[in-house]
């Protein structure tokens, strides 16, 4: 299978080991499937993948224009919209909570012409979770680990093999030119079993964060010990699949200049730093606090669901173990309080 | 017979008591239990009654110093920027230091950014940390739920194996090589003080790189920090960063490229480097907290070496000595100033 979509697709897999250089189609810690290569095989790890799918829907970063400055040049200042690739790119090894990432950063994306472009040439194909992390906690979040949401092809262990789900018109196209032997109606019964055993995947506990005050949870005394002991680096931010904020720069380079758009992160001061010099987050405390309260209060308040889908890997990488599992029980104690 | 970590834990608990209840310090910089196996939190103490939450074990990896000039502002009476400063002596924050910690904190006395006479210093000898990352690739493909420290094993548990390690063998490298174990200034001692440690080499990795030929040095670089994504937990966790704006957060005029461009991240980690010659003391903590286990260590640690063979100096051991690099003597060495133009082999001319 994997072989046919290399033959005609740009094929990535999660990289286990540290990747050499970059090259323009890469993407970080994920590896692209060279098309002599023969062992088709990857190792997926327990838990998400070491990086997550943002880097192909929000790519650090993209291209949005370029221009040239050179004297003469006919086109001199004229900003162009640069090739894009309209290649196919299959992802596969994609986990439930990563693939529900996407549905989300697609809320505040609705309109973003980037953003969508690159939502049409990917195709994701997904395995759902046997096993899960200590810091795995996707139901607590509305999700499942054996979630098809936000998946084009979503793959299941079943005895002697996998069940294959297609969960989308992308997904069909990827298997259509395939011989799949049809399921047996034992394994597909067999997975809405297991899938019904997990129980309905909702948020509930975490529900009273959507009705609270705002201002009981801003001032909440938490937040003090917490930005106290954060450091303030973009760790979480950049490593966090629904993060998805940025900043737009130009950059020259021998009068070809080129207009990117690229991670931010509210962990830093420059994020949002006026041009009066006036920054309404200037103090550590602050920004620890809007990255919590975006994800759980604000994001909510506009769109519904919470901006997390509980990968947990922030959980394990953050230098100064800020749990974000701690922060939501400190919270949901407050309003229980209240 | 509790471990010698439990010993010390038990001594801390006490003695930051003590000094908080007797009103010697307002707080006590320390670490309370992390919530996954092998972390910690930093913690800042206010209350005696929160002093049992401080603990002490192998896996305290960050360096607190880099918490003492905001805890020591925390303590002062509020007041704007332009008021004068209050009179009478400043509340004291106490604080627990390593060997190097202490050595980071006498950086900092030297370079005014912390006053002596309000640090009370809980000293304790190192005997070295554990890196987590090194015990997780003892593991491949395993999760490691809980590990159980002993004085010179761990045990190292998941959800079907148990196992025991040696503790030294997963000691951080840059602990591995220290000769300074125990620290430099000390108010409060807390447990037995280490002996130096006798280390021929301590810079042997750096001169595993320097033995490479300058292509192999360039693909070392170019590889190890090809996977940077620019978070700056190095800068941020480190108690040398101090800038109020940071070279690379600098927006009029913008030094660095803010996108993954290779060249733009390999300033960031050379001129970071740079910026901590003479003053880092090889504590590892930027290297512990990347999240993507970039070796930016051996920056700083060629430049520890460069500045001991130059001036015979290493950071923050006496809090009088003079900082090489701000202080200039007719015996300085100058091989780097050149006396006559050597050509370049190779070098073209431009614009021909």
């Amino acid at each position: 299978m994997i072989e046919e979509w290399n033959k005609v697709h740009v094929v990535y897999v999660p990289a286990m080991e540290k990747q050499a250089a970059a090259s323009p189609d890469w993407a970080p810690g994920w590896c692209r499937l060279d098309s002599s290569s023969i062992a088709l095989t990857f190792p997926l790890p327990i838990g998400p993948t070491p990086a997550s799918v943002k880097t192909f829907f929000f790519p650090q970063p993209e291209t949005l224009l370029t221009y040239t400055l050179e004297n003469n040049h006919p086109d001199k200042g004229l900003m162009r919209e640069p090739e894009r690739s309209r290649d196919m790119q299959v992802v596969l090894g994609v986990r439930p909570c990563d693939a529900r990432s996407v549905l989300l950063n697609n809320l505040p994306y609705q309109e973003d012409q980037f953003f969508q472009a690159n939502r049409q040439r990917t195709a994701l194909v997904g395995f759902s979770c046997d096993q899960t992390l200590s810091t795995c906690f996707c139901t607590r979040m509305g999700g499942s680990p054996l979630d098809s949401e936000g998946l084009d092809l979503a793959l299941s262990r079943t005895e002697d093999g996998f069940l294959i789900e297609v969960c989308s018109e992308k997904g069909e196209a990827l298997v259509a030119d395939l011989e799949l032997a049809p399921a047996p109606e034992s394994d597909i019964s067999a997975l809405a079993a297991r899938r019904n055993a997990g129980g309905n995947p909702s948020a509930t506990e975490l529900d009273s964060l959507k009705g609270s005050e705002l201002g009981t949870l801003y001032d909440a005394p938490l937040w003090q010990s917490l930005g106290e002991a954060c450091i303030n680096c973009g760790a979480c931010t950049f490593i966090c699949p629904t993060c998805y904020c940025f900043d737009i720069q130009d950059e020259v380079v021998r009068g070809q200049g080129r207009r990117i758009r690229y991670w931010d992160s509210c962990m830093f001061p420059l994020y949002s730093l006026h041009t009066s010099g006036h920054n309404p987050r200037g103090q550590k405390v602050q920004r620890t606090r809007n990255r919590f309260l975006h994800k759980l209060k604000y994001f909510p308040d506009r769109f519904g669901p919470f901006s997390c889908v509980g990968c947990g890997r922030c959980v394990q990488d953050c230098p100064v173990n800020i749990d974000i599992r701690e922060v939501m029980d400190d919270l949901i104690h407050l309003t229980a309080v209240e | 017979m509790p471990t010698i970590n439990k010993r010390i834990s038990e001594e801390i608990r006490a003695q930051a008591r003590k000094l908080l209840e007797e009103g010697e310090v307002a707080a006590v910089l320390g670490y309370g239990a992390g919530s996954l196996p092998m972390t910690v939190k930093p913690l800042v103490v206010r209350n005696p009654e929160d002093c049992s939450k401080l603990i002490w074990n192998t896996f305290c990896v960050l360096n607190l110093a880099n918490y003492l000039p905001a805890a020591l502002k925390s303590v002062e009476p509020p007041r704007g920027p332009r008021d004068p400063k209050p009179e009478g002596p400043l509340p004291k924050v106490a604080i627990l230091v390593t060997g190097c910690w202490s050595r980071n904190i006498v950086v900092q006395i030297q370079e005014h950014q912390v006053a002596r006479d309000r640090v009370v210093v809980m000293g304790v000898g190192s005997r070295g940390m554990v890196s987590r990352r090194k015990v997780a690739a003892l593991f491949p493909g395993l999760e490691i739920l809980a590990v159980k420290e002993g004085d010179h094993e761990l045990v190292v548990q998941g959800a079907d194996f148990a196992e025991t390690i040696n503790r030294w063998s997963v000691v951080r490298d840059n602990c591995q090589s220290c000769t300074h174990p125990d620290p430099v200034l000390v108010d409060v001692r807390i447990g037995e003080p280490v002996s130096e440690r006798k280390n021929p080499n301590p810079f042997m990795q750096v001169d595993a790189i320097e033995q490479k030929t300058g292509d192999e040095r360039w693909a070392w670089f170019t590889a190890e920090f090809a996977t940077c994504i620019r978070c700056y937990a190095c800068r941020n966790a480190c108690p040398l960063c101090y800038c109020p704006t940071c070279f690379v957060d600098d927006a009029k005029p913008q030094w660095v490229g803010k996108s993954l461009d290779a060249v733009d991240t390999g300033l960031f980690h050379i001129l970071r480097a740079y910026h901590c010659a003479g003053r880092c003391t090889d504590c590892g903590t930027c290297e512990t907290v990347c999240p993507m286990g970039i070796n930016m260590r051996m920056l700083t640690k060629k430049l520890n070496k460069d500045v001991l063979n130059l001036y015979n100096i290493e950071a923050g051991m006496e809090p009088d000595a003079p900082l090489p690099l701000t202080t200039y003597t007719m015996d300085d060495p100058e091989k780097f100033i050149a006396t006559e133009v050597t050509p370049v082999p190779g070098a073209v001319k431009e614009g021909k």
